[in-house]
């Protein structure tokens, strides 16, 4: 494999990336936004497999695997075991309609192209292009904690942003130090225990996921 | 410009007019044995379009000239856009005419003067298929415009021959542009032949008919003109989704071996197209009408993302 040739399917991946995080911004079904979660971090783990490949940079395919495992494997499957448990299965309300979510995702990825440019210009890196669509999953990850009223859904979106971050580290300098990537692994393993924890106590106080319920708790003026 | 060129030009036209009864056919055929009915084989547009032709035209009472002049204007206009795209060879003398985005606007003439048709009579179902034809057009059009401007820029050029021409004769690149612009294409393709997802081709009043409600008082040759004049637009689409996405095969100069082998390749590929349309349809529910905007907002933005992506990527 040629390096120009893996930088092109790298931005397939990326391009792939930034796909299903408009997927993720746009969907109602709550195992759909799972599927697509998984697809993300699948995406995810490829790119930086292909990254470690063509570099020679070994560690990234300990964080590709981990990639795998955690954000394919284990963390859906702790969210759809909570989905479960719960017994939430209906569409998620969303605060701004869909339409105009996709129209404020499209403005945001103008903005983080925008952002990024003066950084790519200066990099002599591989995967220098895909600074920009990192970024861009980033703010989408936001976009879709600020647009969710759902529980679940505002911690998939910020699972989301998770990997975008971790995307931005891949292909602004190669990965992060080892220890670093291992330590954000467990906490993001962690969190989601503390979420699961967090959810059934929402729903047995507020017998409802919906964060809007949370005003209640306001003491009245 | 020879006269030679203008035999192929002749050639393909003649190509689109007969071939486009029989790919509507094939789909139909592929589409009744995925839904496990009986069929009635890829000839049964042509007898179709016979029986319409040999029957007597009824007009409405209050029919304009508009109404009487709308079929032949659709017709015409269908065949003209079918000279520009380049179907088996990339030598054509019509091809400098117009580019995708004169074609767009071609297609909008031919919704305009089907929408106008669908009111002229007065009827409650026309200007309910107008109405919807015009809300589905408006958010169709900006989605099938980005498209083919992704596929412009990856070949610096509007011009469908010369698209080809970079598509199928150049460099081969992975772009993630085109990918999306492809994805957006097909939804649009699925809109503005009113397929599954948007519109039901096989149904003949329903409520939720829209092309269909749109010709409803049409009989005789008028239904005829428009009933071919729509399966030759489908044909366009699709050929126009292999012009610009999968090109490989359309031959560059106007040798007769090359042209054979085109046509060979352009029937495959529409075969495998059929196949591929009728999957999709088989496999989605009819939308809601007011589900349409998210959907072709998806194409708008998968759009948007191509050509986005083209700056960012490539």
């Amino acid at each position: 494999m040629t390096t120009s040739f893996a930088a092109q399917v790298n931005s397939i991946m990326a391009a792939l990336i930034l796909l299903t995080a408009f997927g993720l911004l746009v969907q109602r079904r709550i195992l759909g936004l799972l599927h697509l979660f998984a697809w993300q971090g699948l995406f995810l783990c490829l790119s930086t497999a292909i990254v470690g490949y063509v570099t020679g940079v070994h560690h990234l395919f300990i964080s590709s695997i981990l990639t795998l495992t955690l954000k394919v494997i284990v963390l859906p499957y702790i969210l759809y075991a909570l989905i479960e448990k719960l017994h939430i299965k209906k569409e998620i309300e969303t605060l701004v309609n869909i339409p105009a979510t996709m129209l404020i995702g499209i403005a945001l990825v103008i903005f983080s192209y925008h952002l990024t440019a003066p950084i790519t210009q200066l990099s002599t890196l591989v995967t220098r292009s895909t600074l920009a669509v990192a970024l861009a999953t980033v703010m989408l990850g936001l976009l879709m904690m600020v647009t969710r009223r759902h529980a679940v859904t505002q911690i998939i979106g910020f699972l989301a942003l998770e990997n975008g971050l971790f995307f931005a580290a891949t292909s602004a300098t190669y990965g992060m130090p080892m220890v670093v990537e291992l330590g954000v692994a467990l906490d993001i393993l962690i969190a989601a225990f503390i979420f699961g924890i967090f959810f059934f106590h929402i729903n047995t106080t507020f017998d409802s996921l919906d964060v809007e319920q949370m005003a209640k708790l306001k003491e009245e003026d | 410009m020879t006269a030679y060129s203008y035999t192929i030009e002749a050639v393909q036209i003649l190509l689109l007019l007969f071939a486009a009864p029989a790919f509507a056919g094939w789909v139909r055929t592929v589409k009744c044995r995925m839904q496990g009915r009986t069929y009635a084989g890829i000839f049964q547009p042509y007898r179709d379009l016979a029986k319409l032709f040999s029957k007597d035209v009824i007009l409405a009472e209050n029919a304009s000239w508009i109404f009487r002049v709308t079929p032949y204007i659709v017709f015409g206009v269908t065949v003209m856009i079918g000279g520009i795209i380049p179907l088996i060879s990339i030598d054509l003398p019509f091809a400098a005419t117009a580019d995708v985005i004169a074609l767009v606007m071609l297609f909008a003439i031919i919704r305009f003067f089907t929408a106008l048709a669908g009111m002229d009579i007065g009827t409650a179902f026309g200007g309910m298929g107008s109405s919807r034809e015009m809300t589905i057009s408006s958010l169709a059009e900006p989605a099938m415009l980005m498209a083919v401007f992704t596929a412009s820029l990856a070949a610096n050029s509007t011009s469908l021959t010369q698209m080809v021409h970079v598509m199928a004769h150049g460099e081969f690149t992975l772009r993630p542009s085109l990918a999306f612009a492809l994805l957006a294409f097909i939804m649009v393709h699925l809109t503005e032949t009113g397929r599954v997802p948007v519109d039901n081709p096989s149904t003949h009043l329903e409520l939720t008919m829209i092309h269909e409600a749109m010709i409803l008082e049409y009989s005789g040759r008028h239904l005829a003109l428009i009933e071919w004049a729509s399966m030759m637009k489908l044909f366009i689409f699709s050929s126009l989704g292999i012009a610009v996405f999968c090109p490989w095969g359309i031959a560059a100069s106007g040798d007769l071996v090359g042209m054979l082998i085109g046509a060979g390749v352009l029937a495959a590929k529409l075969a495998v197209l059929g196949i591929i349309l009728v999957l999709i349809e088989t496999g989605l529910a009819k939308m809601r009408l007011f589900r349409l905007t998210e959907f072709l907002g998806s194409a708008f933005l998968l759009a948007t993302l191509g050509m986005l992506s083209f700056f960012i990527l490539e």
